[in-house]
Formats: structure tokens, C-alpha cells, sequence
């Protein structure tokens, strides 16, 4: 047997003869400490380079260190790469790698028959079992024969590879994960150059380290090229996507850019407050790295101050946004009434989670939009946008910041942990393609008597005048104001208009977005499945699926939640029959029936889970049949 | 973006900072002498009434804000501090001033309080301290003295108060000072010193609530008991009160208890008497001062802790000029295409 040297960058394939696929769908799975996201991140970037089409679905547990070997600490990364367009991260793995016993007992209910199951032997000890709550070592008690398991030595193999490098036994074994993405990267074809320069990057301060890595990247390749245990390797082709330059994509990366992108297209500077929060906190590290774009980052010292710092930012004239999780946006309620009061622009970015309370915060849910809707005290109307797909984040981004700047309101910004840290290839957009980000700051003394709640007549938003500019010093606060002068005023009549005028500012907007897309008949038809945010992968394609077969169905996703698209109640009565698919327990499918009347049928799944395919296209052939 | 105009020196008077609103505290209400002392002293600063902003939470003091022709902000209860550093933080030409009460400030936003004191954000905030929540019409605060009877304590608070200047040292801030509503000429000395330090700065001011804690602080403010029972604190000067009759030293058993002396004839030579020093490193002395009162000390106002350290705002536009510097001002389109990318045909 040969070993790995350093000198070679991807090895040779060893001769076997390659079958075409049209894709597949991996999940590598471990001890949270296996470091399995690096592994899927890496064979995801690989992919994404190669020209797959892509997505990605991570699964953490909230502990970073739970104990080993246990179940609970087990971290996924699903990906699905291939040659078609795709929608989803997939909704059964056709290839299971699981690192220890745990990674096993967890993944494997979701392994397709006959699927192929990757298994790290050294792994399966007595304690390692026990912890598991394994009886018998399933390794030898049959319950895998429905599979095409390969049981290797995967942590013998990485030591034997690394033995000469001097790195400790821990290091040694830290650098497994490299060895088993080696062994997928032969059985996939795919070169190794793009970890490579990655290890190089990533490690350039622990020499020995990188060395490690890359030993072990191709000693675990070399083993699926030597060892026999592959008789075929798979090819799959790139994907036909629309052409232009493209990037891979996680959704809060997505969403800090567009921050980062609507600041420097209002050429206004960007605030941005916040407290460290699962699953939001990349949004702040992301935004914290890019000073040069003039972008404000204040780790306040809570979930309230976060808000108000950033009211205050806006109250001065910048892009004020604040970013937090359910929990977070709970304690900024009525801060965000504050600012819909006074009315200054500001966007509140949620990355939902599973809730209530603490809930689960590595899950993902999209049970907050009545949160979002209605979660404060009084009559506050606040405008909500939400993100369909990871790289989708940025474009909502900058649309609610256009809104908020254009409208002088809060706006809400929804996205979930499931689009915040999946992944997708992104076609880059075009200057010409982004939102008209404007702030429309007022720099002189109108004629006449100044006051600060003088409006523009179309879109009813206020004046912006800025604490600095001479003559049009103004007091603003949370007291109702006078719609003429805007002193304070307890005068009945002015508050009943001032409410109305709240309201119609944010109702105005529905002439200010697009319509809302119907994929599948516009005439309408038998049914027609209704989303909204990170749940338009797997509708799509379940809708697809249908259509293919023949069934009528057509879907409508929905990026503007309030007020919703002008054509939103004619669609809806185009079809015999709605049914909403969420996360949650029926939080569109309320609005929708409070607001039309119209009976609106729930599917809900709340287990902090996306969405299978085929759970919504056995749904729909259940509301056909 | 609106750019400030140079703090030049521009001639306003005490009337330029008066609103058109009516001002609506109770009558008799010690925030009036404040208005009246701050609006008095703010020409002296020589910066034009379009650069100063005033904000608040929520309490009769919040009020503020709307009797000032400045730009202001009335916010929500407690969360001023916050505001106003994201206010300072986006515009750091602005003079910002935060006015709030004891309830608003150590109760419900203590947080914000202690944090932008910490940070050093340059924010000059002004703490009316009357020992009680008046707007919501009578319960014991933060600072209400144990066993005081309220509305909401009818047998006695069993609350133990805090000091505010207390509050603030542990907190780190970097200016500290005591002062009283209706002693405008000492106010007036405090609200100078505040506005010229650089960095946060909190001025707590003993203030009288003549509906709900009517004569809360007459034991050392009235003219008979005055001189007996202020110890006004100086830097470099000796704690001396009483017309300098008696003074405060460090004693006892462990030589750093403060006790009270006779000065002079039949007491203690003067040297014996402590010296204040407003910068001394650990704020031990100033934390001495935040802490003793009547009955068995004077009271002391004055500025207790004045050091310089970074100040926040600058330190976070230094960095982002530093970081422009260094990798040139980013743009949407390099942005976009940076790290890894690749075209498809």
C-alpha cells in the first residue's frame, strides 16, 4: 500500500471506472468537537467551484463541547450537490458518515435503503457504545445490512499517516476529519487543491498542523484509491446555471452584505447594534470585519440597548440596524414601538429559532412573524420582509433598509437558522439589479414654520432633519405628537389620526413592491401552495414534482409579509383550495383568514426541522386525491 | 451626510435655549432651578444650539428635553444612556447631554448607566437624584433610605439604598461630581467642569421633590445647617467644613478610617486633614466621598473623580479610519467579488 506524500496535490484516481450521476446528497455527521461543518464546508466549497448546483443544511447542537460520545452532541452537515438545479439540502443522505456510535444511532433513520454508510470502526468501543445506548455493536449485529456500509480504521489510518509529523497524539486525531473528507473527495472525483489552499490559509501560523491536514486529506484519499473497498467512483457533471460570476453563499453572510451594500448605495454609514445571540451572531462577526466600509459594529451591553443604540444611530442620520433571535426581538418590543413613534428608519433583523423562551436555539422555526407583527404594545403597524433562500438574504436586506430609509418606519427583516447557515451557489448580481437604497435626509429650513413631522404627501414618511443642521432643532419623544406641529398632544381626535396615519404609511408600501409570483398556472386551479421564508426550496420542488405528475397545483412564496403584495387576495381566490406549509403553528395561515376570510388550510411541521419534499408533495396529493 | 459646523464661539444667551413649550413640572419642583441654572450656563460653552442634544428616558426630570431649544430626544424609561451613545457614537461632533432621575437611571436602565460610564462614551449625563418616583406619583427609588413609607411601602421600604456616585466609580467612570438644585453658583462650577472633561461624565444632583419627598435633603441644605453639614470637595484643597473648623482625616486602627477633627485651636494642625485628590488611582477616595453622609458625616458635593482614558466614539472612528487606511475604502462590487468566486458561461 502506498502512503501519502506531500509533494503531489490530488493523487491519481487509481483506474475505476466512473459512473455518472446526476447527484447526491451527503451527511457528514460526528461529535460536535469531529469537526464535521469544516468537513461539509470544505467538500461544499469543492462542489460550488466544480459548478454543482448547491445547498446545504448544518444541525448543531447548542452545546459546543456536549460531552463525547453522546447523542446529544452530535453535529450534521448535510449537503446536496448536482448536475440539475436544486432547492433543498435533500431529504434522505445517499451517503452517511458517522464518526462514533452516537453520529450513527442519530443519523441513521434518515439514510436512504441501501444507501452508503461511511463509518469511522475505531470509533465503536465499549464506552463509545454504552454512551451511544447501543446494547450490541451494530457494526456485527446485522441491523446495517440494508445498507452498503464501510467500516474503516479511520482514526489507525490518520495516526499511520501522520506518524511522522511529530504532532501529539490529540492533534493527530483532530486531523480525522481531513482524512475522511480525503476518502469522499476520491469517491466523488473531486481534486484536492481547494482544501489544500484552504489548510494553507486557514493554518499558516501552525506549520505542523497544516502539514497534518494535508497528510491526512491525502492518505484518506489514497486509501479509497488503494484499498479496493470502492469499486466505482462517481462523476457529477456541472449543473446548467444561468450564466455570470458566482460565489457560494450562507445566509448571514448574505445578510450582513446586504447591510454592508444598502449603506454604501445610500452612501449612508452603517450602524449596526447588537448582542451576541444563536443563531445571529455571524451577522455581527461579519459586519465587525469590514471598518473599511465605514460600517459600525456596537456589541451593546443587552438585547434592549442594542435596539436604542441603533435609534439613536438613526436619530443622527445613519443606517441604523439591530440583529437578534426571537428571544432578543422580545426584549426590543418596546423600543421598536419607540421607533415607529418618533418615526425613524430602522431595520430589525431576526434570525428565527425554535421557541418559545430559550427554546432551541440552534434549530431552526418561523414561528416569530406574529411576533414580528404584532408583538408591541398600542396600534404599531411595522412593516415585515422575509428571505426565501440563504443567498436571497441580501437582497431583503437591502429591500428592508429601502423601505425603512423611503418610509421613515422600522421593518422588520426575517430570516431562520436554517438559511442563516445553509449554503448555495450565488450568481452575483449587477449594479443595475439592487434595490434603490435612498435616505432622504432634509439638510435645509423649509419655508415657514419648522416642525419635524412634516410629511411627504405619497408616502406620508417625515421629514429627517439632523441634529447638526442649524435652524430646524426639533424635540421628537414617545408621547403622541400633533399631526400639525408636532408638540406633544393628548387631544382624542389627533391620536385617532395619528394611528391611522401610522397605518397607512405602512399600507402605502403595497404599491412600492412587486407583485407577488405565481409558479404554475396564473388562472388559478385546483390548490395552491402557500409559503413564505426559508421553506421555498423543498415547496418548489415538491410543486414541480406534482406538476410533473400530471396534478394541478401552483406555488406562491411570499417576501412581503406586511402589508402583502397587492395581487396577494386575487391569487388567492383564483384557487379552490390554499394550503400554507410552515414552520409554526399556522402564523401565515392566520393572517390569511383573518384577513380574507378565506379558509386556508395548515401544513405545520414545529420540530425544528426544515421541510422534507416529500412531505409536501405527500401533502398535496392528500388535498387532490 | 450633514456635516457639524466648527464649535466656533457663537454669542447666545440664556433665553436662545428656552423652547415655546410650556414647561410643566409641579409647582415648587426642583427641576425648575436646574432648567434654569442649565439654560443659564449652556452660552457659556460657546457651541451653537444646532450641536448640543439632550436625551431622555422617562420620569418628570425626562421632561427636560421639551423646555430646551435644542435638538432633543424624549426617549423610553431607562434607555437613555443607550441612545444617546448611539447618537454620540454616529456623530461624535455633537454635545450630548442625557438627563434622567434616580428611578430611570439606577432602577429600570441601571444597565445602559453603568456600561456607557465604562465605555467612556463622551456623554454628559445629569442625575436627578430626589429619592423617590414622582411621575408615577410616589414609591420608594433605588435611593429612597430603608424603612422610608410610600405608596408602595406603607409599612417601610425594606429596600437598601445605593449611592449613585457609587454606582458610577464602580463602574469606571471617569468623572464623578455631586452637586444640588437649588445652590445654583455650585451647579453651575459642576456643569462647567462636566462639560469640559473629556469622556463620560455623570453629575448626580441632589434635587427636591416638593410633592412626594418634600424636604428629602433640607438637613444640609438649609441655610442654618449648610456650612455645618456640606463638605464641599476641591482638588488639591483639604476637606475642611464648618468654616474650616473642621475637617475629615484618615484614621483609626487601620489608618484609613475618615473621621472628623477640630482644626485649629484645641484640634489638629491642618496638615493632619486630608487632601482631595480627584485622580487618585484606585478611586478609593473618591468611593470615601460617594459613601459618607449625614447624619454622621457632612455631605459632600463637589467633583469626587476626574481621570482621563480613551474615549469610546474616537476610538471606534479612529479604527475605522485606521482600517480605510490600510485596505482603502471598500466598495459594493469589490465586495461582492471578493474571496472565492467563479463564472459560469
Amino acid at each position: 500500500m502506498s502512503t501519502a506524500s506531500d509533494d503531489v496535490t490530488t493523487p491519481h484516481d487509481g483506474g475505476k471506472p466512473h459512473r455518472a450521476l446526476e447527484g447526491a446528497v451527503i451527511r457528514f455527521s460526528g461529535d460536535s468537537g469531529d469537526g464535521m461543518q469544516l468537513t461539509g464546508t470544505q467538500f461544499t466549497n469543492t462542489a460550488a467551484v466544480l459548478g454543482n448546483d448547491l445547498a446545504t443544511f448544518p444541525d448543531f447542537p447548542a452545546e459546543i463541547r456536549a460531552p463525547a460520545g453522546t447523542t446529544f452532541g452530535v453535529s450534521g452537515f448535510q449537503l446536496n450537490f448536482s448536475s440539475r438545479n436544486i432547492f433543498t439540502p435533500g431529504d434522505q443522505p445517499d451517503v452517511l458518515v458517522a464518526m462514533n456510535p452516537a453520529a450513527l444511532k442519530v443519523n441513521l433513520p434518515d439514510l436512504k435503503m441501501g444507501g452508503i454508510l461511511i463509518i469511522n470502526e475505531d470509533a465503536f468501543t465499549k464506552q463509545n457504545l454504552d454512551r451511544a445506548g447501543y446494547d450490541d455493536n451494530p457494526l456485527h449485529s446485522g441491523v446495517l445490512s440494508h445498507y452498503r456500509m464501510f467500516s474503516i480504521p479511520i482514526s489507525t489510518q490518520t495516526d499511520a499517516a501522520l506518524k511522522e509529523t511529530g504532532l501529539s497524539f490529540k492533534e493527530v486525531q483532530r486531523a480525522k476529519n481531513f482524512w475522511t473528507l480525503g476518502l469522499l473527495y476520491y469517491l466523488y472525483g473531486r481534486p484536492l487543491e481547494h482544501t489544500l489552499k484552504f489548510i494553507e490559509d486557514k493554518f499558516r501560523a501552525k506549520e505542523d498542523v497544516a502539514l497534518g491536514n494535508r497528510l491526512a486529506l491525502k492518505a484518506g484519499y489514497m486509501y479509497g484509491e488503494v484499498s479496493e473497498i470502492f469499486q466505482e467512483i462517481y462523476d457529477i457533471p456541472k449543473a446548467q446555471l444561468e450564466p455570470g460570476l458566482y460565489r457560494n453563499m450562507t445566509g448571514n453572510v448574505a445578510t450582513a452584505w446586504g447591510a454592508l451594500a444598502a449603506s454604501k448605495k445610500a452612501g449612508i454609514p452603517l450602524f449596526y447594534g447588537s448582542y451576541p445571540i444563536t443563531p445571529a451572531s455571524d451577522v455581527l462577526h461579519t459586519l465587525s470585519r469590514y471598518k473599511h466600509f465605514g460600517a459600525i459594529t456596537f456589541q451593546a451591553e443587552d438585547e434592549i440597548a442594542a435596539v436604542t443604540s441603533a435609534i439613536g444611530a438613526a436619530f443622527a442620520g445613519q443606517l441604523a440596524i439591530t440583529g437578534s433571535s426571537g428571544p432578543g426581538i422580545a426584549l426590543k418590543g418596546e423600543a421598536i414601538g419607540l421607533a415607529a413613534m418618533v418615526e425613524l428608519p430602522l431595520v430589525i433583523l431576526n434570525v428565527q429559532r425554535g421557541g418559545p423562551s430559550t427554546g432551541l436555539p440552534t434549530k431552526t422555526e418561523q414561528a416569530d412573524l406574529l411576533q414580528a407583527m404584532y408583538g408591541r404594545n398600542g396600534e404599531c403597524p411595522v412593516p415585515i420582509v422575509a428571505a426565501s433562500t440563504p443567498s436571497d438574504c441580501f437582497i431583503m436586506m437591502m429591500e428592508a433598509c429601502r423601505l425603512a430609509l423611503k418610509y421613515m418606519v422600522p421593518v422588520f427583516l426575517l430570516t431562520d437558522g436554517y438559511l442563516a447557515n445553509g449554503s448555495e451557489p450565488w450568481r452575483i448580481p449587477e449594479d443595475d439589479e439592487l434595490p434603490d437604497v435612498q435616505g432622504h435626509f432634509l439638510t435645509e429650513k423649509p419655508e415657514g414654520e419648522f416642525h419635524p413631522y412634516l410629511r411627504n404627501e405619497e408616502t406620508l414618511a417625515r421629514v429627517w432633519p439632523l441634529p447638526g443642521t442649524p435652524g430646524m432643532e426639533h424635540r421628537i419623544g414617545g408621547l403622541e405628537k400633533s399631526f400639525t406641529s408636532g408638540h406633544i398632544s393628548y387631544d382624542p381626535e389627533n391620536h385617532e389620526k395619528m394611528t391611522w396615519v401610522r397605518q397607512e404609511k405602512v399600507d402605502r408600501i403595497a404599491n412600492d413592491i412587486p407583485l407577488a409570483h405565481v409558479d404554475g398556472s396564473r388562472e388559478g386551479g385546483k390548490l395552491l401552495m402557500l409559503g413564505w421564508g426559508s421553506t421555498y426550496g423543498a415547496i418548489h420542488q415538491a410543486v414541480n414534482l406534482a406538476r410533473a405528475e400530471g396534478l394541478d397545483v401552483s406555488h406562491m412564496h411570499l417576501k412581503y409579509l406586511n402589508p402583502f403584495p397587492r395581487n396577494f387576495e386575487d391569487v388567492l381566490r383564483k384557487f379552490d383550495k390554499v394550503v400554507v406549509p410552515e414552520m409554526n403553528n399556522g402564523q401565515l395561515r392566520r393572517l390569511v383568514r383573518d384577513k380574507f376570510l378565506i379558509p386556508a388550510i395548515g401544513l405545520n411541521k414545529i420540530q425544528g426541522k426544515p421541510f422534507k419534499v416529500e412531505e409536501i408533495l405527500a401533502c398535496i396529493k392528500r388535498e387532490l386525491a | 451626510m450633514v456635516t457639524v459646523a466648527d464649535n466656533s464661539q457663537v454669542k447666545l444667551t440664556r433665553k436662545d435655549f428656552q423652547s415655546s413649550q410650556e414647561v410643566r413640572w409641579c409647582p415648587g419642583c426642583g427641576d425648575y432651578a436646574i432648567l434654569a441654572t442649565v439654560q443659564r450656563f449652556l452660552p457659556s460653552l460657546g457651541i451653537p444650539k444646532e450641536n448640543i442634544v439632550f436625551i431622555s428616558g422617562i420620569g418628570c426630570s425626562s421632561r427636560f428635553p421639551y423646555y430646551m431649544s435644542t435638538y432633543g430626544f424624549h426617549t423610553i424609561h431607562g434607555r437613555a444612556p443607550a441612545i444617546a451613545s448611539g447618537v454620540k457614537i454616529a456623530n461624535p461632533k455633537l454635545n450630548v447631554w442625557v438627563v434622567t432621575g434616580d428611578g430611570d437611571s439606577l432602577s429600570i436602565g441601571g444597565n445602559h448607566l453603568i456600561h456607557a460610564l465604562r465605555r467612556n462614551v463622551n456623554l454628559k449625563i445629569l442625575l436627578f437624584n430626589n429619592r423617590i418616583y414622582g411621575l408615577t406619583k410616589g414609591q420608594y427609588s433605588p435611593t429612597s433610605e430603608a424603612g422610608k413609607k410610600t405608596k408602595s411601602s406603607p409599612f417601610g421600604s425594606v429596600d437598601h439604598p445605593f449611592s449613585p456616585a457609587s454606582v458610577a466609580l464602580g463602574a469606571e467612570a471617569t468623572f464623578v461630581a455631586r452637586s444640588i438644585d437649588r445652590d445654583a453658583k455650585h451647579l453651575e462650577e459642576m456643569l462647567a467642569q462636566l462639560a469640559a472633561h473629556e469622556g463620560s461624565g455623570l453629575l448626580e444632583i441632589f434635587q427636591n421633590c416638593n410633592v412626594f419627598n418634600d424636604g428629602a435633603y433640607v438637613h444640609f441644605t438649609e441655610k442654618d445647617v449648610k456650612d455645618s453639614m456640606q463638605l464641599r470637595v476641591e482638588h488639591g484643597k483639604p476637606f475642611l467644613f464648618a468654616n474650616g473648623t473642621k475637617g475629615i482625616r484618615f484614621g483609626g486602627a487601620r489608618g484609613f478610617d475618615p473621621e472628623i477633627v477640630t482644626v485649629g485651636e484645641g484640634g489638629v494642625p491642618l496638615s493632619e486633614v486630608a487632601v482631595h485628590d480627584e485622580t487618585e488611582a484606585t478611586g478609593a477616595l473618591a468611593f470615601m466621598l460617594s459613601k459618607v453622609q449625614p447624619p454622621t458625616f457632612p455631605m459632600p458635593i463637589g467633583v469626587f473623580r476626574k481621570v482621563q482614558r480613551p474615549v469610546y466614539e474616537e476610538q471606534v472612528h479612529a479604527q475605522i479610519a485606521q482600517v480605510t487606511k490600510a485596505r482603502g475604502e471598500g466598495t459594493i462590487r469589490q465586495l461582492l467579488t471578493s474571496g472565492e468566486t467563479w463564472r459560469v458561461d
